[in-house]
């Protein structure tokens, strides 16, 4: 491209990225107006900003301040990636190298049930963790990543062993590794990248859920971030809307975080297997 | 860039196995099931299992308190004769899917084809494309939304500054769609990163050779970058599409769970959270649950049928 081609390239493109990001620094800026300014005005940056919505926030929505929710949320998302990370490493490692009966079948099943809606399994699930007296707790959204629910990981892993050159497994046997040694001295180590991307995934997945926490969880004590701030729009007037989006922000910020550390790595992940996103 | 699943050749399940292989694999047989034994565990007893009862129950009233009541095809017969709500969220949906599923595919690929023009320098802007894919799925960002399209909110005062006086989308029937509408098709960076993969693999020759037999930059668009590009529009295509059918945290922040104005962002999936968890009729949700469950498996081997017309394949005769 020429010079002036390219400048035009960049305009424009630039010029999307301002219109699509836009709600984004809204969001962010209006979370630093004062009240009077939050609904009156259409002016991106506040005239006179101030932590005050912030302050708001610390002190409590509800009976707790948002660092209990915002722990909550933690728990959560940190319980969800380790249970994820686990099982499907081991399910993936299982359908990509190991031989044993019924693999087929089996194999077909779990991709199926990548593209299963929820609905479906939804309300015995819940009658099942209410019957183990788990509702309201953080179990029923913690123990199925332990249970290698979330197939779509398993996938992105046998693909990725797959890839793996099997001299390897075999040197390792010859070493007199098993299969549990070939899968611990060998794939996991090289299944880094794929260990990285579900996790990242997985945790920006949990921290963002609503419907299952919404489902799961109805005492305010064990209520995360997203159910937090839906128990504010309820009962917030116009007047609360400034800790609102304090609030809100503090919720994205996490995924805001992972973004620029990872950014490289969740695109490419994107683009390599198709991730929803 | 990687190669993608999507365009590369599937990698095999396995060589033929060698006579020592062959030995050391009835002894790794158990071993399999141990390392499989989470997501067989996870799978009889979060999926089968569920599944099954999930059906049964949609044959019984159920409110969670007392054991269901087998009442036969009530539930199925209330809905498709009775429930003037079902058929309203079951519209609202397609209506919501048919519109926003289009519009988000075709931005992904207008912007993935304006990046795949440079050479280099691609990867921020790509990331940035990307992060409302990332974030549209909060409530954070539901809660931005709704402030945005509200009346006086953002949206409202720049239309009304050039006259078009529209009011807030969110509190009209005619318009509240439209906000989630808008909310999904917002987040078209994550189709839009898989389009640019594809679009990387289109062989430039190809190009090069449309450009010598005489085809204009429309031409080449219909006869090389569409074809070469169907089966990652197919992937996204389906996985859009499924996942549009399901959508929730938007219409349940927008409205307050409500599905309002006049139900106008009742979608499918919050009626059926309604009609379980607020009115406690399980057994109707499960059916709803279901009819939504043959309704997208149908939707999806509809699609992979016409794909056989549309979808090329890279080495495949024609």
């Amino acid at each position: 491209m020429t010079l002036s081609k390219r400048l035009v390239w960049h305009g424009l493109v630039v010029a999307v990225l301002l219109v699509l990001l836009y709600p984004v620094v809204w969001l962010v800026s209006t979370s630093f107006k004062p009240a009077t300014e939050v609904i009156s005005t259409l002016a991106l940056l506040p005239r006179d900003p101030t932590g005050d919505n912030y302050a708001e926030v610390f002190d409590g929505v509800g009976e707790f301040g948002v660092l209990h929710y915002f722990w909550n949320s933690v728990v959560i998302s940190v319980g969800a990636v380790v249970g994820n990370v686990l099982s499907c490493s081991l399910a993936a490692y299982a359908f990509g190298r190991l031989h044993f009966r019924g693999r087929g079948p089996m194999f077909g099943f779990m991709m199926i049930t990548i593209m299963l809606p929820q609905h479906v399994v939804l309300i015995p699930q819940y009658v099942i963790f209410q019957q183990m007296d788990m509702v309201n707790t953080f179990w029923p959204l913690v123990l199925p990543k332990f249970l290698a629910t979330d197939a779509f990981f398993i996938f992105l892993m046998v693909q990725f062993i797959r890839s793996l050159p099997r001299e390897l497994d075999e040197a390792a046997t010859l070493d007199g590794c098993g299969p549990v040694g070939v899968f611990r001295h060998v794939i996991l180590p090289l299944l880094r990248p794929a260990l990285i991307t579900t996790a990242i995934f997985t945790f920006i997945w949990t921290w963002n859920d609503f419907f299952s926490q919404l489902i799961y969880l109805n005492d305010p004590e064990k209520f995360t971030l997203p159910l937090a701030l839906q128990l504010f729009i309820d009962q917030a007037t116009q007047s609360a809307f400034g800790p609102m989006f304090a609030m809100s922000v503090l919720a994205l910020l996490p995924i805001g975080l992972f973004f620029l550390a990872f950014q490289r790595f969740l695109v490419d992940g994107v683009a390599t297997s198709g991730l929803k996103g | 860039m990687t190669q993608s699943v999507l365009t590369r050749p599937p990698v095999p399940a396995d060589p033929p196995p060698t006579p020592a292989a062959r030995g050391r694999r009835r002894r790794g047989q158990g071993v399999a099931y141990l390392f499989l034994s989470p997501w067989i565990i996870g799978a009889a007893l979060l999926t089968i299992g569920p599944m099954v009862a999930s059906l049964y129950l949609s044959f019984t009233d159920y409110d969670l308190f007392e054991a269901p009541t087998w009442i036969g095809v009530d539930n199925y017969v209330t809905m498709f004769t009775g429930d003037e709500r079902f058929w309203h969220a079951a519209w609202t949906t397609t209506e919501y899917v048919l519109v926003s599923v289009p519009l988000k595919l075709g931005l992904a690929l207008a912007v993935a084809m304006l990046l795949n023009r440079a050479r280099k320098g691609v990867g921020l802007y790509r990331s940035a494309f990307y992060a409302p894919s990332l974030l549209g799925a909060s409530v954070s960002v539901a809660l931005a939304w709704r402030a945005m399209f509200s009346t006086d909110g953002t949206v409202d005062r720049v239309l009304s500054s050039v006259g078009l006086d529209l009011g807030g989308w969110v509190d009209q029937p005619q318009y509240a769609l439209l906000t989630l509408v808008a909310l999904a098709v917002w987040q078209f960076g994550a189709p839009m990163v898989i389009f640019l993969a594809g679009l990387k693999q289109v062989p430039r020759e190809l190009y090069e050779a449309a450009a010598i037999d005489g085809a204009g930059p429309g031409r080449r668009f219909l006869s090389v970058t569409l074809p070469m590009l169907s089966p990652v529009i197919l992937f996204n295509l389906v996985l859009e599409t499924i996942h549009a059918f399901q959508a929730f945290t938007g219409a349940f922040v927008v409205s307050s769970g409500r599905g309002g104005p006049s139900d106008s962002t009742l979608l499918y999936p919050l009626y059926l959270y309604q009609r379980g968890f607020t009115d406690f009729r399980m057994g109707y949700a499960s059916a709803m649950a279901w009819v939504l469950l043959v309704v997208v498996a149908v939707l999806t081997a509809l699609v992979f049928r016409s794909a056989r017309r549309w979808v090329f394949y890279a080495g495949e005769n024609r």
